[in-house]
């Protein structure tokens, strides 16, 4: 029934992100190249984009996931503002599953999932782990 | 003031070992002339290296706000620190006021904000400009953080030619790997050549540049690429001197590099060795540059902060000491040693201080500085140097043959290439074929999450500083300071050097915001 399901299931739509004035695009490029592999249609908008922007794109591109990488430390302002700016745009947090990584350290985790990110990945997760995160947010 | 703990008594180079084995500066290789000190130095820059003087202690320290970070180099220095190394803000690194919308999150979070030539000089409250050299690691607005410099030494009746130190200046790897770019290719370019040009002329011991490979091997390349488009990056700078009429031979002597160390012990300590060979023979051979003093390659060396782990971060002051021993067997002229809680954020005081404190007992414990080059010679080492500088030439030709580094570069050549290399790492872990100790594999499942104390910034210091910016800036002359921006525009315009325009600048109140946005009314900015 699942395997059926997942084939007439169009690909999981994503939008990866770099808001603020962050550079450390490694993790975030691994992670483009990653999902692209395990079959999902990836957008990624590059770096400086304020959150108002990623928030158009989510809405423009109608995306089943949002991704937002961030190593500069300014994860504490910008993932909730990208919340904020996604729901202020209509984005409804319960269908587009949004989700944080970078060196965040885990105890600023719960003020972000209380922010409206499902998940906040940290350094060193595999990539598995994340397609299947995605999988599981966007299919059931 | 501190209780300054007490220096060693006696010296890291020793001439016997604890048995009272006596110890040469060095021994020869398979080729006998083949020295340390000798020509393509290979084995060193120096022929007693570190007998004659330790590498330098340079931890890499910023964050919060001036004063915070102060307190920080003060605290290093007492704890016997040799040098400064100045991380600066997102903002500052891309010309941004703090009180810019841009900035917004960013202030103080990788670095320290500074915006004016007041936030300058209470940075270095205190620290001895004339005896402690200053590395600042800045590259977009680079030309205006010497201003300040020099602004800040001027208030103080310090000449400027008594400055010492290093500004990163290296706009190219921006473009490549570490992303603080904010003009496009071309007049980023013309500013690393000011800097050049003014330095030559007003800060005569202070190196211009410091040519960086760490940050493309932090975004994944291999060793040998690291080398290969660091050099290729040395090149179009020289070739951009020459073209600007400087002598070579007094850049050549200036010129300073930035190279990673990373867990494979044996490579890193080929790949210092290969890139010594291989600029001793670049300055000679393409820029016929013969005097050999001209080739020494001095470098910085910093330990591989993409191979510390988020899980069971005590580990990293394993991986941290590898890397420190391949860079001071690798023969470096200055060393950062990072703290093991830097997957996760700044370091604590704690891990700063055993990160400093690595360096230590290499230099005063570890008998390794007690003798020049001292693997010169074993056989695997000296067989993966040359295949180290086999490696890299066949990389540097087909930079040549696709017409030179910045083509390269416009067309994203390494770019890519370094892409490629991070996703064959990332899948190489995943699949196991890459082994990481504590995370694929010997993990202690039962073990709960982190223990590491990164440090956090606190978030009320971001506004306190706004408001403070804002009223230093309302408190200006209008007038005076669109006269200091028109003649910089002016002078970038008519494509001068803008150093001059930009002291007076400083000096005069105009802030890195205002010089960055004159600067890109001329520039323009690059987008990728």
């Amino acid at each position: 029934m699942s395997d059926q399901g997942s084939q007439r299931d169009p690909p999981i739509r994503v939008l990866l992100a770099k808001p603020g004035l962050d550079g450390h695009d490694r993790g975030i490029k691994v992670i483009v190249r990653a999902l692209r592999d395990a079959g999902m249609e990836v957008i990624y908008t590059g770096l400086r984009v304020t959150p108002a922007t990623i928030a158009l794109a989510a809405v423009q591109e109608d995306v089943d996931a949002v991704g937002i990488s961030n190593l500069s430390g300014a994860h504490r302002t910008l993932l909730p503002e990208v919340a904020r700016q996604l729901e202020q745009a209509g984005v409804d947090l319960g269908r587009v599953a949004l989700f944080g990584g970078g060196t965040i350290p885990p105890e600023d985790h719960p003020e972000l999932l209380a922010a409206g990110f499902r998940a906040v990945f940290g350094p060193g997760t595999p990539t598995t782990e994340i397609v299947r995160f995605l999988e599981k947010e966007v299919r059931s | 003031m501190k209780h300054a703990p007490e220096p060693p008594r006696s010296s890291g180079g020793r001439d016997t070992t604890p048995s009272g084995i006596s110890l040469k500066v060095t021994y020869p290789a398979e080729d006998p002339r083949d020295l340390p000190g000798e020509f393509p130095f290979t084995r060193g820059i120096h022929a007693n290296m570190y007998r004659g003087k330790l590498w330098t202690f340079r931890q890499y320290a910023g964050f919060g706000n001036v004063e915070e970070t102060n307190r920080r180099f003060r605290y290093l220095l007492e704890q016997g620190q040799t040098g400064l190394s100045v991380a600066f803000d997102l903002p500052t690194q891309i010309g941004y006021d703090s009180d810019d919308s841009l900035a917004g999150g960013e202030v103080g979070k990788v670095g320290v904000p500074i915006s004016t030539l007041e936030d300058m000089d209470a940075l270095l409250e205190g620290i001895p400009l004339e005896d402690v050299s200053i590395s600042m690691t800045i590259n977009s607005t680079a030309a205006m953080l010497v201003a300040f410099l020099v602004g800040v030494a001027r208030k103080r009746g310090i000449p400027p030619q008594k400055l010492r130190g290093t500004v990163q200046n290296d706009m190219l790897k921006e473009f490549i790997s570490r992303r603080t770019y904010r003009f496009p290719v071309a007049p980023s370019l013309r500013l690393v050549t000011d800097i050049f040009e003014y330095c030559q002329q007003e800060l005569p011991r202070w190196n211009p540049i410091s040519v960086s490979g760490y940050h493309m091997r932090e975004a994944g390349s291999t060793a040998t690429q690291e080398v290969a488009f660091t050099l290729a990056n040395a090149i179009a700078y020289l070739e951009a001197a020459r073209e600007r009429g400087m002598p070579l031979e007094s850049l050549t002597r200036r010129i300073s590099f930035f190279w990673n160390a990373h867990n494979h012990l044996l490579e890193e300590i080929a790949k210092f060795r290969a890139a010594r060979r291989l600029w001793a023979q670049i300055v000679r051979e393409r820029f016929g540059v013969v005097d050999p003093e001209c080739g020494r390659m001095r470098f910085h060396v910093q330990t591989a902060g993409s191979t510390l782990t988020s899980q069971e971060p005590e580990n990293n002051a394993v991986r941290v000491t590898i890397q420190a021993l391949a860079a001071v067997l690798g023969g470096t002229q200055s060393l950062h040693t990072n703290g093991i809680d830097e997957a996760l954020g700044l370091p604590s005081q704690a891990s700063a201080r055993t990160a400093l404190r690595t360096q230590q007992i290499l230099a005063y414990e570890s008998g390794v500085a007690d003798v020049a080059d001292p693997l010169g010679g074993a056989p695997a080492v000296e067989a993966l140097t040359t295949a180290v500088e086999d490696e890299v030439r066949k990389i540097l030709e087909r930079i040549d043959a696709l017409g030179g580094t910045l083509r390269a570069v416009e067309e994203g050549l390494p770019q890519q290439a370094i892409e490629e290399e991070a996703y064959r790492q990332q899948k190489e872990i995943e699949s196991g074929e890459r082994n990481v100790v504590g995370v694929n594999c010997f993990r202690d499942e039962s073990s709960g999450s982190t223990e590491a104390a990164a440090q956090g910034v606190d978030v009320a210091l971001e506004p306190k500083r706004i408001e403070t910016l804002r009223k230093r800036k309302a408190a200006r002359s209008k007038a005076r300071i669109a006269s200091l921006c028109a003649r910089l525009r002016a002078d970038a315009g008519e494509n001068k050097n803008v150093l001059p325009a930009l002291v007076e600048c400083g000096e005069g109140g105009v802030t890195i915001g205002e010089m960055a946005t004159t600067l890109a009314q001329v520039y323009g900015e690059y987008h990728e």
